[in-house]
């Protein structure tokens, strides 16, 4: 694995070796047992996440899931494909209420209060956490027009001028300022898939919110548009606190700090990500991770 | 090395077999394929035939409605006849008898008729409308009383029908409507210049009539245009909101359900039933007045709801989830997704299923027939309360009068109705393509 960023406070790991390591121990946990190892608290979490289960119609997507998710750090959740880790980032900024047979049970604190509770506004809870998705999907408008909408909608800006600020400032942050900024008029559609995956990342910071949810944002992209966005998602941290659903335990290893691991509809083991990659405490964990499935 | 030498052939002829196989089978294919082209080629072929059959028969019967052959009097508007007391009174000349001063005219240019049936014959070579043109002239300007004016006026739709070669001289004159005497006075008047084919204005001032060389299209169309107007202006905008909340914000049971079935079965519903519910709600129930093009309007707006609420969900649901998703994501509320998002996407595939309806509404006749629009009706409708009629019902009267002469008329009706609908989707293929964006 040759990473092709390496960010100095990122664990240089191998996965090859990890086989090696974790080969002979016996202190692991056996792959019957389904709840979750490892270190689900942490200190003065920005997002709590209590038994929470997701239905869609009779079949449960994920099953008693309680995380807590840390300020100002990258958690990423790996699993294999339809183990749910989608299905629980989705429940962060209730976008599963837009799907009809979803139905979320549990509780979900965001600071100290449940937002699935009765009072709160899924309009104001999603200013709060953003959202980029796995496909790029900027609007069919301009790229000022992409970053400038959610200011607009949510009045953060009061003259052409403030909003001319607030797209320049985003764009910077997303990286995508120098490629773009003498064509800010033209569609964002017409951008590369790297490019168009920055701009979903600059309309969705240029909200403000405090976390930002990732869903695969580099699983329709080349290597090299994965590592600007891996590199910008490092720089995110200090602002903003990210959780990133990922198939590539490459990218986990790179970019976070705690790493989330799911197993059909089951969060099995939380940890450092370094932990979790060279000490994984559970069998399934270390079966992942080593390439046996998945 | 034997069990090599073995696997080496078997997988070589294995794969030739398949070769030879599909070889065998390659020609079949390519044939099938090309003889599903031809089909489509042909069945596209046949269409455009029709089509160009229809364009034919229809324009080359109708063009020769666009000219109207005319005659020049010189008239003296003799005072002794229009006014009497010489006191230039605009009531008085308004009463006077211009029918006469016509047919003064026609006598002087044929001195010698005298017998009273020959005298009618000459007068009858004259439409009855060239009185009402120089009353209109006098109105216009009472200083012409007394003068001797040239005019052409509109020859009698028969001399018409001669001059464009749609009658033939060569049958027996008891199968003409046109006396061997009348036929002289004609090629003389011909030799002598007096008769001469102009462009016949008043096909698209004029409203209908009972002389086909008076009769215009105007009233139908004006009627047709406020009738659409009406019902676009009721139909888009209460078609696609009832789309948008079935689509994105209406929950999914029982009673959506029932009401997605019922707008569909409307869909199928016979044209003249509408004319009916028309009839009873809107003229018998609620009062409105029978022929107005606004009753029209509503019973069109009923029929064409189900084609543009069906046509603009469609568009609704062909909008590709992650734009939604997208603008949820960064907090829009369902309604700013919609506005901002949704609807611009929808909009040509709305505008599509709107311009489907509209095109039906405007050949619609049917339920124009139960409302009343169907009436003999002469003046230019100016309101949505005037009593008026529409092209395609204008057409239907026509076709129905036993004049030769509205024959041409029919097909240049058709010719009009047919330019209409063809400027109405031009005008949306040019929206269509201004809201058009890709994704």
């Amino acid at each position: 694995m040759d990473s092709i960023v390496n960010p100095t406070n990122i664990p240089a790991v191998h996965t090859t070796s990890i086989s090696d390591v974790v080969k002979d121990r016996s202190d692991v946990v056996s792959r019957e047992n389904r709840s979750t190892v490892g270190e689900t608290i942490v200190e003065d979490p920005r997002i709590s996440c209590l038994d929470v289960n997701v239905y869609y119609g009779e079949k449960p997507a994920i099953r008693q899931v309680g995380l807590e998710i840390a300020r100002n750090q990258v958690i990423a959740m790996i699993g294999p494909s339809g183990c749910g880790k989608s299905s629980f980032l989705r429940c962060l900024n209730r976008m599963n209420d837009t799907i009809p047979a979803c139905q979320v049970t549990g509780k979900i604190l965001m600071d100290g209060q449940d937002i699935n509770g009765k009072g709160i506004d899924t309009v104001l809870l999603r200013a709060e956490v953003g959202m980029v998705f796995q496909k790029p999907n900027p609007f069919p408008k301009s790229i000022w027009e992409n970053v400038a909408f959610g200011p607009r909608i949510h009045g953060l800006a009061q003259t052409k001028k403030e909003l001319d600020e607030i797209v320049e400032k985003s764009l910077i942050q997303a990286g995508l300022w120098d490629e773009v900024k003498d064509r800010l008029n033209q569609p964002g559609t017409g951008l590369s898939g790297g490019q168009q995956q920055r701009l979903c990342i600059a309309r969705a910071i240029a909200v403000n919110p405090e976390v930002i949810l990732m869903d695969e944002p580099c699983s329709a992209l080349d290597p090299i548009a994965t590592a600007k966005i891996e590199e910008l998602i490092d720089k995110l941290r200090l602002d903003y606190t990210i959780c990133v659903v990922t198939h590539s335990m490459q990218q986990a290893a790179r970019i976070s700090q705690r790493t989330a691991f799911f197993h059909l509809g089951d969060l099995i083991e939380v940890g450092e990500t370094k932990q979790i990659f060279t000490k994984p405490l559970h069998h399934l964990t270390e079966d992942y991770i080593t390439g046996r499935f998945g | 090395m034997n069990k090599h030498e073995t696997t080496n052939k078997t997988i070589p002829t294995a794969r030739s077999k398949t070769k030879d196989i599909v070889r065998q089978s390659l020609k079949k294919r390519y044939n099938r394929e090309r003889r599903f082209k031809w089909h489509g080629q042909a069945a596209i072929a046949v269409a455009l035939l029709l089509l160009l059959i229809l364009f034919f028969s229809i324009s080359g019967k109708g063009y020769t409605a666009f000219q109207q052959t005319m005659m020049s009097l010189d008239v003296y508007l003799d005072p002794e006849i229009l006014d009497p007391e010489g006191s230039r009174d605009p009531a008085v000349l308004a009463r006077g008898d211009y029918g006469g001063i016509v047919k003064a005219t026609m006598r002087r240019m044929f001195p010698e008729v005298t017998g009273r049936q020959d005298k009618r014959a000459l007068y009858a070579l004259v439409s009855s409308g060239a009185s009402f043109m120089l009353h209109d002239k006098v109105m216009e300007n009472p200083a012409l009383v007394g003068q001797r004016v040239s005019v052409w006026v509109p020859a009698d739709d028969e001399v018409d029908m001669l001059m464009k070669g749609h009658v033939s001289r060569d049958v027996s004159e008891a199968d003409r409507r046109l006396s061997d005497q009348q036929l002289v006075w004609i090629d003389q008047l011909v030799t002598e210049g007096r008769i001469q084919k102009q462009f016949n204005t008043a096909f698209f001032t004029a409203g209908d009539s009972r002389d086909p060389e008076l009769s215009g299209i105007r009233g139908a169309l004006t009627g047709s245009l406020i009738t659409l107007v009406i019902t676009l202006m009721l139909s888009f905008p209460v078609g696609v909101a009832t789309a948008v909340y079935l689509e994105e914000f209406a929950p999914r049971n029982r009673w959506t359900d029932v009401i997605e079935v019922n707008i569909n079965n409307l869909a199928a519903v016979p044209s003249i039933v509408f004319g009916l519910l028309g009839l009873a709600v809107f003229i018998n129930f609620l009062g409105f007045p029978r022929s107005a093009p606004l009753v029209g309007g509503l019973v069109l707006t009923l029929m064409t709801l189900p084609t543009i609420i069906i046509a603009s969900r469609a568009a609704l649901k062909s909008v590709p989830p992650s734009i939604r998703e997208a603008a949820l994501g960064v907090g829009a509320s369902p309604m700013q997704t919609i506005l901002f998002h949704v609807l611009p996407l929808a909009m040509p595939g709305m505008l599509t299923g709107t311009i489907i309806g509209m095109a039906q509404a405007l050949g619609e006749t049917a339920p124009l027939l139960m409302i009343g629009m169907v009436a003999f009706i002469v003046d230019v409708p100016s309101g949505i309360y005037d009593p008026s009629t529409a092209l395609p019902v204008q057409i239907f009267l026509w076709a129905d009068s036993p004049e030769r002469a509205f024959v041409e008329r029919t097909s240049a009706a058709i010719m009009v109705l047919l330019a209409f609908l063809i400027s109405m989707n031009a005008v949306s293929v040019f929206l269509r393509k201004r809201f058009e964006r890709r994704w």
